[in-house]
């Protein structure tokens, strides 16, 4: 079989397996430098003060100061903050949830006059950068009196949430067998009763990667909250981790402590949900 | 122009098929149902970003200190910002080079690296997941992690350098080095684009490859004559985003340079946001914001435009 592309069977073995080598070395090699800052982080958060400006740095902390996590979190009230980051993101994604299941099954099963057009318009306020509505919604939650509260941060969640997740979601929506609907529609189930009851349970996965990476953004959100959050009682953990970074801007140790517990929870839930990650980017990119 | 129409067809999963003049009392019902379904998303974009817009629009042709009443000025903002304000232009150059930087190395890293994972690997899915992780952490403990890194003194970027011998720049404290510093960290998250790349490659269907290994194409040959055409699609989607999403780049300015030194990474947004809530020149902010939604726009029209000179439709597997 190899001879036929004139190699002897024997080289052509060792050509595949020197380029599988390198394959691997390079996979290694991008892994080691994509792993560093990590590493770094990680290791100068464990430092005790006089070791983190060294050179050569260390990278084995010695000693380990694990209270360096506790000085980081009690030094600001980072509890305080990560509660508020679960009320808002909490909210945020049964927001997201609910509104973009409801309006993709709309967009994936129902018929009316005039849904391709209003899909077209969906799909193009993806490419919408929000900044340019930020004043005017500034404006318009500082005349409702919701600036220093939750209420900007959570209620557009419950109108409509993404485009990115009405999408994916219709995109799985459309997978699933019309049959289900029209019997159910036999049987005299409305359309709602049929999102609810036979839809909704068959699209879980679809609705886990919504939620995964609607956790995700809230999560992190940054620019939105420093805006309409004031009050240093209301921060979230990025707003947190930015003022800490103001008042002990050269206290490594302690700011990568808070950094890394600021990433944890998201580290964790990546690490639980990954096939959910890459499937959701894989149906939302892949078919866009 | 008629594939890409096509195209737009099957993405909206077209079934107007047989129009009937006049909507029997089922399908009214189905309608009805329909619109309640959309609406909280209708006025979702109503409220909060087709009116956005156009207010916008409106206070950019103000004066308005947001304590007292705007005041109407006409186009003298938008005159202000192109023939009267350097930072401006700063602002739009510095953010320009950001993406036409970042864009295309990272397209091409995240391909690499999708290209690496679809091979035969031992441990792949470890892989994978270490490439990725970064592009989900928060954007704010990233600064902090790479304000440290670049330190020019103690930070292991530098320390790595001069294991060659050679001194490191001051990185995010040079004005001539700040903003390659934040591309390449940047390049950091290039997690996300893999992904899309890897999905792409893996929905090619093998045959095409066999088909070409028969005709004697080597490696490289079926690289350029299989996987870049079937994968221009997705490739398209990636840049489109990427470009739209590097415009909007806010956080690591804010955090790791404050848009210095010297305004050398003053970027369109960061600039619009110290106008609006640092000065609150609500009017002039408003204008900033147009400008950043038309270039965005423009480009990304641009970019759709082009496509049909380089996107491949035809013989995609699966599709909605």
């Amino acid at each position: 079989m190899r001879n036929t592309i004139g190699l002897p069977s024997n080289r052509y073995q060792l050509l595949n397996l020197s380029s599988r080598l390198l394959i691997h070395l390079l996979a290694l090699a991008g892994a080691a430098a994509f792993l560093v800052p990590f590493l770094w982080m990680i290791s100068t958060s464990l430092k005790p003060m006089e070791k983190i400006f060294q050179y050569p740095p260390q990278w084995m902390p010695d000693p380990i100061l694990w209270r360096n996590y506790i000085e980081a979190l009690t030094v600001m009230p980072f509890g305080l903050y990560f509660r508020n980051s679960i009320y808002v993101t909490v909210l945020s994604v049964a927001g997201q949830i609910l509104s973009s299941a409801v309006v993709a099954y709309g967009f994936a099963r129902l018929r009316f006059p005039g849904r391709n057009i209003l899909f077209i318009i969906l799909l193009a306020t993806m490419m919408l950068p929000w900044q340019v509505t930020m004043i005017p919604l500034f404006i318009l939650y500082r005349n409702l009196d919701w600036i220093n509260t939750y209420y900007p941060l959570i209620v557009p969640n419950f109108l409509g949430g993404s485009p990115f997740f009405i999408f994916l979601l219709r995109q799985f929506f459309l997978t699933l067998p019309l049959e289900l609907d029209e019997a159910a529609k036999l049987d005299g189930c409305g359309p709602f009763r049929i999102l609810w009851q036979i839809l909704l349970p068959l699209a879980v996965p679809g609705l886990t990667t919504v939620a995964i990476f609607s956790f995700l953004w809230n999560w992190n959100e940054f620019l939105w909250p420093l805006i309409v959050l004031n009050d240093v009682d209301k921060w979230t953990i990025p707003l947190g981790l930015n003022g800490f970074r103001d008042q002990y801007g050269t206290d490594w140790n302690h700011l990568m402590a808070a950094s890394f517990v600021a990433s944890l929870p998201v580290i964790i839930i990546f690490f639980i949900f990954q096939s959910y990650f890459i499937q959701g980017i894989a149906t939302t990119g892949a078919k866009g | 122009m008629g594939s890409s129409q096509a195209q737009v067809g099957q993405a909206v999963g077209s079934t107007a098929a047989g129009k009937r003049p006049r909507m029997s009392g089922i399908a009214r019902k189905e309608a009805i149902a329909g619109y309640i379904a959309i609406s909280p998303w209708l006025l979702g974009f109503i409220i909060f970003q087709l009116a956005p817009i156009l207010a916008a629009f409106y206070i950019s042709s103000t004066e308005w200190r947001i304590l007292a009443a705007p005041e109407f000025i006409g186009m003298q903002n938008f005159d202000k910002l192109l023939f009267g304000d350097d930072l401006f232009w700063q602002s739009i150059k510095v953010t320009v080079i950001y993406v036409i930087f970042r864009v295309p190395v990272s397209a091409v890293l995240s391909l690499a690296l999708a290209l690496l994972m679809n091979q035969q690997l031992a441990g792949r899915r470890l892989f994978r997941t270490i490439y990725y992780l970064p592009a989900v952490i928060p954007l704010v403990a990233v600064s902090m992690m790479w304000i440290w890194i670049f330190n020019p003194e103690y930070g292991v970027l530098n320390s790595f350098i001069r294991l060659f011998g050679i001194e490191g720049p001051q990185w995010i404290h040079s004005s001539r080095w700040a903003l390659p510093a934040l591309i390449i960290m940047s390049l950091w998250q290039v997690g996300t684009g893999m992904v899309i790349f890897l999905a792409g490659l893996q929905g090619i269907p093998a045959h095409l490859y066999e088909a070409a290994t028969i005709d004697g194409a080597n490696t490289w040959q079926r690289f350029l004559k299989v996987t870049l055409p079937m994968l221009s699609p997705v490739v398209l989607f990636a840049l489109v985003m990427n470009v739209i999403g590097s415009f909007q780049i806010f956080t690591q300015a804010y955090i790791m340079t404050q848009g210095g030194p010297g305004n050398a990474t003053l970027f369109l947004v960061l600039y619009i946001y110290r106008n609006a809530f640092e000065w609150f020149h609500m009017g002039y902010a408003s204008a900033l914001a147009w400008v950043l939604f038309l270039v965005v726009l423009v480009i990304s029209l641009a970019m759709l435009r082009s496509s049909e000179h380089w996107v491949h439709y035809e013989g995609r597997t699966g599709g909605a």
